[in-house]
């Protein structure tokens, strides 16, 4: 009987290991989930605002627009039909407001009951006309011509090159400066910091004294621990009147910035690795090197950096992702305008900065919200295939070491 | 000669570099310490925020980042252990475990705003927590996971397997050998670990922006489904978002303070233990 208790017990604890050594692999597919079933809903979708239409006069040979156009147009940016494909005419925008511009308060009727017929006046006589006008003001006998707004798909998302999610009369989603902007930013941390960090790494592992090791090891492991909002801290502080006292700029809030506080927060990350990878040169070789008459900075270049090289190249790759990944310090520190970047001295936004600062104002649900889901997806597909090469170079180099 | 040349001065840009990589971390404590340690008294750490947070004190900040790293390790550090001995003491060798590693390489390597966003799809809205400490400490036990496991898989690595089959060949059976002899050599490495997650997890913001933190609350939490503030996201608020960014500087110097000295205190103590511990085994 008591064997049999202790049989029981052996399983149970044998189940519960089980279970809580698949978490992670459930917690990585519950994040694929739950990332995409609450943005998917967003393809296919109208970015225009709900209850509302768009319409032209019946002349007019433009029947769609895409939502970048239509921002354009709303803005003052586009002021001729031709631009759109239509024909050579200056557009006139009408919101529901500017009824009053045309009728009197008399003609539209105490409980607006002619406002459907005022609407369909107005744009029937003005043939460059477009309106924002309200759906359920168009009735059967409404003379003008809806325009097609093009809806939400993948390439417009990713492609896009103007992201304004809340934009009236349409909201415009395009990823691509969101994108680009990350990714500038990445660059030029890793520019800065892969040289420091891996002449730092064959110091630590190869010309150090054990004891200034000792000093190193505990610098880079505290590097590594400071918060990110402590450095975005700093840099906002520090960093951002620094780089607009010298370069004379308006404001300070860079992709310069960025890219500094980004690349003192990826040296931990590459330093080591690759300090770890150069560690783990067979001594032989190095012997050999030696043996054969090269000093030791030859051995360093010829043999060590060569053969640890794989190391190497995971340790910049993953110092790569986690400066794609940072959220708090590049929010602080980069400005966030959402335009596609030129040069290292204007503001940029970057993925993660944009999914925090704006999804506490989206509502649960709505296009913006499922937008910044998309958004999520994006960059955790961008990670996954940092960490999928990462993991593919150390297996491969394992099996070559074996 | 010539030879000789080349190696000084490439052995120099690397002290050079190395110098600046350490230059790094002076600026940034030097900075944060000289600035913040005026600030800091008894007052600060223990009384409520006033006058639109550019007076008074952190105390509810420094409450509410306890519950949250309490809470997180709660949930984190046993199912991380049990995930670590699962990993290296029980899972067979082949493509499951090599899978299960991945995963868990994959999840370490998943930025903290998309666990902000998990967090609050999942526990948030799907489990209808609210922003609540429940939500945040889930939230924040998920990032940490990877980190737990990993630091209990090294810890076992490290125990030699002489005693394991010393234990078998005494006829103990497995569990009894991982609960009486590889987890109490083991602890003391694994305790290390939990340490420097405490460090991590105390400053981290943007898995909690969306699941707990809160701008200010005047009151304590006084259950598991109420809001918090918590110090890393107290510090975002003093110096981004508030309406009086320039007077409440002093309070964003005292908090930045607060923060690293976590972090310091975290790193020294793991430093410390393990220092100890390897005396320990080498007298063994």
């Amino acid at each position: 009987m008591k064997k049999n208790i202790s049989y029981i017990f052996n399983r149970i604890i044998t189940a519960l290991l089980y279970i809580s050594g698949s978490i992670t692999s459930i917690v990585v597919i519950l994040i694929v989930i739950f990332l995409f079933s609450e943005g998917v809903g967003m393809f296919g979708k109208n970015p225009t605002e709900e209850g509302f239409i768009m319409a032209v006069n019946k002349t007019n040979k433009v029947s769609h627009l895409d939502a970048e156009q239509v921002k354009l147009l709303f803005d003052g940016e586009i002021t001729n039909w031709q631009k759109v494909g239509g024909i050579n005419d200056s557009v006139i925008l009408f919101r529901m407001d500017n009824i009053t511009d045309y009728f009197t308060e008399e003609q539209i009727g105490e409980n607006f009951e002619n406002l459907p017929t005022c609407l369909s006046k107005v744009v029937d006589s003005i043939p460059g006309i477009i309106a924002f006008v309200g759906k359920k003001y168009i009735d059967k006998n409404f003379v003008g011509k809806e325009l097609k707004i093009e809806n939400i798909n993948i390439g417009g998302f990713l492609m896009g090159k103007l992201w304004f999610p809340t934009a009236q009369p349409v909201a415009v989603m395009g990823a691509l400066p969101l994108l680009l902007g990350t990714l500038w930013v990445s660059f030029f941390a890793i520019l800065f910091a892969l040289p420091l960090g891996l002449a730092t790494a064959i110091y630590m592992a190869e010309v150090a004294h054990p004891t200034v090791r000792n000093i190193l090891k505990p610098v880079i492991e505290l590097l590594a621990g400071i918060p990110s909002v402590v450095y975005g801290f700093f840099g906002l502080v520090v960093i951002v009147p620094f780089i607009q006292n010298t370069f004379n700029l308006p404001v300070g809030e860079t992709a310069f910035a960025g890219s500094i506080i980004l690349g003192i927060m990826a040296l931990p990350t590459i330093i080591t690795i690759s300090e770890d990878a150069i560690r783990t040169t067979p001594r032989s070789m190095k012997e050999a090197s030696l043996a054969l008459g090269a000093n030791h900075w030859q051995t360093i270049f010829r043999v060590i950096i060569p053969y640890s090289s794989s190391g190497i190249t995971a340790g910049a790759i993953l110092g790569i992702g986690r400066a794609i990944g940072e959220t708090m310090a590049v929010l602080m520190v980069t400005g966030n305008a959402a335009v596609i970047p030129n040069t290292l001295l204007e503001p940029v936004r970057t993925i993660p900065a944009t999914i925090a600062a704006e999804l506490g104002e989206a509502s649960q649900g709505g296009l913006h919200y499922q937008s910044l889901f998309i958004l999520g997806c994006v960059l955790f597909i961008i990670t996954m295939i940092v960490n999928l090469a990462v993991e593919f170079i150390s297996r491969r180099n394992k099996r070559v070491a074996s | 000669m010539n030879k000789k040349i080349k190696q000084q001065t490439a052995f120099w840009i690397f002290r050079i570099m190395s110098a600046i990589v350490v230059l790094f971390l002076v600026l940034i404590l030097g900075f944060i310490i000289s600035k913040g340690i005026g600030v800091i008294s008894w007052k600060f750490l223990t009384m409520m925020p006033e006058d639109g947070m550019t007076k008074g004190g952190i105390y509810p900040a420094i409450i509410g980042t306890f519950y949250l790293v309490g809470g997180s390790m709660l949930f984190a550090f046993p199912i991380g252990v049990m995930s670590g001995i699962f990993i290296h003491e029980y899972a067979p060798h082949g493509h499951f475990k090599n899978f299960v590693q991945l995963m868990t390489n994959n999840l370490a390597g998943v930025p903290s705003i998309i666990f902000g966003l998990f967090g609050m799809s999942l526990f948030v809205n799907k489990l209808h927590f609210g922003d609540s400490i429940i939500a945040g400490s889930l939230t924040l036990g998920l990032l940490v996971l990877p980190i737990v496991i990993r630091t209990t898989e090294e810890a076992l690595r490290s125990v030699n397997d002489s005693f394991r089959l010393a234990s078998y060949g005494l006829g103990a059976s497995k569990l009894q050998t991982i609960w009486r002899v590889v987890l109490p050599i083991a602890t003391p490495n694994i305790i290390t670990g939990l340490i420097l997650s405490i460090g991590r997890v105390s400053g981290e913001t943007a898995p909690i922006l969306f699941t707990v933190a809160a701008y200010y609350l005047p009151n304590l939490p006084t259950s598991m489904y109420d809001q918090v503030m918590a110090l890393p996201y107290h510090l975002y608020v003093l110096t981004t978002s508030g309406t009086n960014i320039k007077e409440s500087r002093d309070m964003a110097y005292g908090t930045a303070f607060v923060l690293i000295m976590i972090v310091l205190i975290a790193n020294l103590i793991a430093n410390a233990l393990r220092k100890f511990l390897s005396k320990k085994v080498k007298m063994n």
